[in-house]
């Protein structure tokens, strides 16, 4: 393989701005292509991992073996499970420090132009280079408290009785294909316990990114938020522009004890070949607020509905999510709200944006289980289609088996912005400017909601995909 | 020289329903022109034919400002060359601050060689002209941070389009019905901050069924609409007896017209 590709549709609209990867010979360790129960084990032995992991990665990989592929969602006949890298290591220790982090990564993350985000939270942030974490170092004051911030593979070592009593207990492989395939042969992702009435009162931050063409990243995440304890977890992600498909497919696994809160935030922007096939869910105990806030930009297809699970009387749950949809995307986003207990409520706010014959569907469940008495819920989606050529799609599930609840479902859909952009352009607006504006406030109410540098990227990535639109 | 909008043979489709059929029209700076006839007679489409409104096509005829032939141009084009709709149903633009929508607008007309990304009028210097502009008006300054016609009342929509134009100064002003659906005090407000904000600058094309705008903004010229046409132009006494009797005396005159008129309201009443 050649080193530093060129780069496709670096100029046209909708393709990705940082169209650069690195060479691909630093990797310490790379599997072969493809998925057997040979690579998993080869994966599981690399790893030092004990014998229940390794019989869980097999359990998981036949689960995945068993299941059909969704006949929902988006088109996934491009999708080739055996064409794919499943495990690469980028370096051999892990740093802890950024000088030593080797110079190529270092590279990479300048062009990215990350450090804004980074440099103010250095010693929170950690940063997942393919499949290992190659940086990341733990702000001192974090552990004092024994909050435990560390790689998914670290924890699994260093903390096993922890890690064992949580892992795979919100999302079991068996969940859905997705699942199984992350959970036979995943790497990488954060693990974080942030121990009873502990509050940390800065975002926690990491970033991700795909490196290498034909390479799946299938990091699973696992947080634990003990009773009365608060974070709120941030995660952005930025990918190079391939010219064959690749794949990210996630686990986030989610425990927020009773009366305690947790936020997690993403911001991916995936280059526009990778499939985004994510699970994510939290379980929520008595009294405890879990927040959801997810946008979506780029990527071929993502599909990722974050749900909450209100298990005990008191819980709150909120989903924010944005969707953008350019050229070719389909972003199939929505979220999950199960109401399992009295007296819970959740909410929903989603967002979506079609432009330039992108396509973006609302997909989402709220339900109710029987004596889940007094549970309120309200789910509002919003669609914004800029032209004709785009697409929004609403699938709004509601499956209550109780009758005393309170449901609100507003959804105002296929809103194509024409009037809107008249209104702009008759004061003097170029097209550019409105179109650039009318998105910009649709989706100000998740950009408040962002920390700062992040809102400012978060702009930045629509501001980019909205230049297309110069006519 | 005072520049003229000029309006010849315009005939304007939506979709493939032709609904102007042949309107002329002169407008000059410093002149105010009332604009009447029934629900359905195209006074609407004129306004946004002439703002530039893409759905709304012109297969014939032409609309010049000062010589210059706009009939192709973009609605924001045309606003540069300082045309201005004060708008029927203002638009609400979510998330959008009236203030930072407006800043780019006033940079834009200003200077309309302005490209994108180039700078905005000062930041000190708009507030303080917005801030004056929303006074005379009696605004409350908070509406330069509210999101642009979100959550406004029908009376504060319109007094938004009249602090627009006041912003704008455009050379012609397109007035839609500025004063219907507003309680007596909101249509003061309006008509009054029109009479002060028009003057040898500005031509004014004013769209009403009512009586009190033209009372403060008195038309050198009426013209009545009926199917698609101006069937009739007079001064400010014909405004004054349409007022009095209503359109039936018009329609008798003008049965052809009437009659197209009386299917384009069946049709859309449909
Ligand atoms: N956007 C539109 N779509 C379909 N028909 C329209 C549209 N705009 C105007 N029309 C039709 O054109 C005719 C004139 O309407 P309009 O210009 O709104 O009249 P007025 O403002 O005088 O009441 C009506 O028959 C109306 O139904
Ligand atoms: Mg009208």
């Amino acid at each position: 393989m050649s080193t530093d590709t060129p780069v496709k549709n670096d100029v046209e609209f909708g393709s990705y701005k940082y169209g650069f990867h690195d060479s691909m010979d630093n990797y310490a360790f790379k599997s072969r292509k493809g998925l057997d129960a040979q690579i998993v084990r080869q994966i599981s032995e690399l790893k030092n991992e004990p014998a229940w992991m390794t019989e869980f990665r097999l359990e998981s990989l036949a689960i995945f073996e068993s299941r059909p592929m969704p006949n929902w969602g988006g088109d996934m006949t491009d999708l080739n499970f055996q064409d794919i890298f499943y495990y690469m290591k980028a370096a051999n220790e892990q740093e802890t420090s950024w000088e030593d982090v080797p110079e190529e990564i270092r590279r990479t993350y300048d062009r990215l132009g990350i450090p804004e985000a980074e440099k103010k939270y250095l010693s929170g942030v950690k940063a997942q280079y393919d499949s290992e974490v190659v940086y990341g170092s733990l702000q001192e004051d974090l552990s004092k408290q024994g909050v435990i911030f560390t790689d998914t593979d670290s924890a699994l070592r260093d903390h096993p009785e922890l890690f064992r009593e949580y892992f795979g207990t919100v999302i079991p492989p068996g969940d859905n294909k997705f699942a199984a395939l992350n959970s036979a042969v995943w790497s990488g992702g954060s693990f974080i316990y942030v121990p009873k009435g502990v509050k940390i009162e800065f975002p926690l931050q990491a970033y991700f990114r795909i490196n290498s063409q034909n390479m799946g990243q299938f990091e699973r995440t696992l947080i634990i938020v003990d009773e009365g304890a608060a974070i709120h977890y941030v995660e952005g992600c930025t990918a190079p522009t391939y010219s064959s498909n690749s794949l990210h497919s996630a686990v986030v696994e989610i425990i927020v004890k009773r009366g305690a809160r947790c936020r997690y935030t993403t911001i991916q922007n995936w280059s526009s070949n990778v499939y985004n096939l994510v699970t994510k869910r939290a379980m929520a105990y008595g009294d405890s607020l879990m927040e959801w806030i997810d946008g979506n930009l780029g990527s071929k297809l993502t599909m990722k509905y974050p749900a909450i699970w209100l298990m005990e009387p008191g819980a709150r749950g909120e989903t924010l999510s944005i969707a953008f949809a350019g050229e070719g995307q389909h972003q199939d986003a929505g979220a999950k709200m199960v109401h399992c207990a009295p007296n819970t409520s959740s909410r929903i706010i989603s967002k979506s944006i079609s432009k330039s014959g992108g396509r973006s569907s609302y997909r989402g469940l709220v339900k109710v289980h029987k004596d889940a008495v007094n549970c309120r819920s309200n789910v509002v989606c919003d669609a914004l289609i800029l032209d004709p050529a785009s697409r929004s799609d609403t699938y709004p599930y509601i499956e209550v088996e109780e009758e005393n609840v309170a449901i609100e479902h507003e959804a105002s859909v296929s809103k194509i912005a024409e009037e809107q952009l008249f209104y702009l352009m008759s004061r003097g607006l170029s097209e550019a400017e409105a179109s650039a504006m009318i998105v910009t406030g649709f989706i100000e109410p998740l950009v408040k909601e962002l920390p700062m540098e992040y809102a400012v990227e978060l702009n930045r990535l629509i501001e980019l995909q909205m230049e297309g639109s110069v006519g | 020289m005072s520049a003229v909008l000029k309006i010849s043979n315009l005939h304007v489709n939506v979709g493939e329903t032709p609904i102007l059929k042949g309107v002329n029209m002169e407008i000059r700076q410093g002149e105010v022109h009332a604009l009447m006839g029934p629900n359905g007679s195209g006074k609407s489409t004129l306004a946004y034919a002439l703002a530039g409104h893409p759905n709304y096509t012109v297969t014939d005829g032409s609309i010049e400002i000062d010589g210059v032939n706009v009939t192709e141009m973009e609605a924001d084009e045309r606003a540069r060359l300082g045309m201005f709709l004060a708008f029927q149903y203002p638009v609400v633009i979510p998330g959008v601050k009236v203030a930072d929508f407006l800043r780019h607008a006033v940079s834009n007309i200003r200077n309309p060689d302005r490209k994108e990304g180039e700078g905005l009028i000062g930041m000190r210097e708009f507030r303080k002209e917005i801030r004056e502009r929303m006074n005379e008006l009696g605004m409350d300054p908070e509406f330069a941070r509210r999101y642009l016609n979100d959550g406004f009342s029908g009376g504060e929509k319109k007094r938004m389009e009249i602090l627009q134009l006041a912003m704008l100064q455009p050379r012609f002003a397109i007035l839609d019905e500025t004063d219907s659906g507003l309680d007596s005090d909101a249509v003061r407000v309006v008509s009054e901050g029109l009479a002060k904000l028009s003057g040898p600058q500005m031509g004014v094309l004013i769209i009403t069924h009512h009586e009190r705008l033209l009372e403060f903004n008195p038309p050198q010229f009426t013209h009545v609409m009926l199917g698609g046409r101006i069937v009739e132009t007079g001064d400010a006494s014909l405004a004054n007896e349409l007022h009095a009797n209503g359109y039936a005396t018009v329609r008798a005159r003008h049965p052809e017209a009437a009659a197209e008129n009386a299917k384009a309201e069946a049709a859309a009443a449909v």
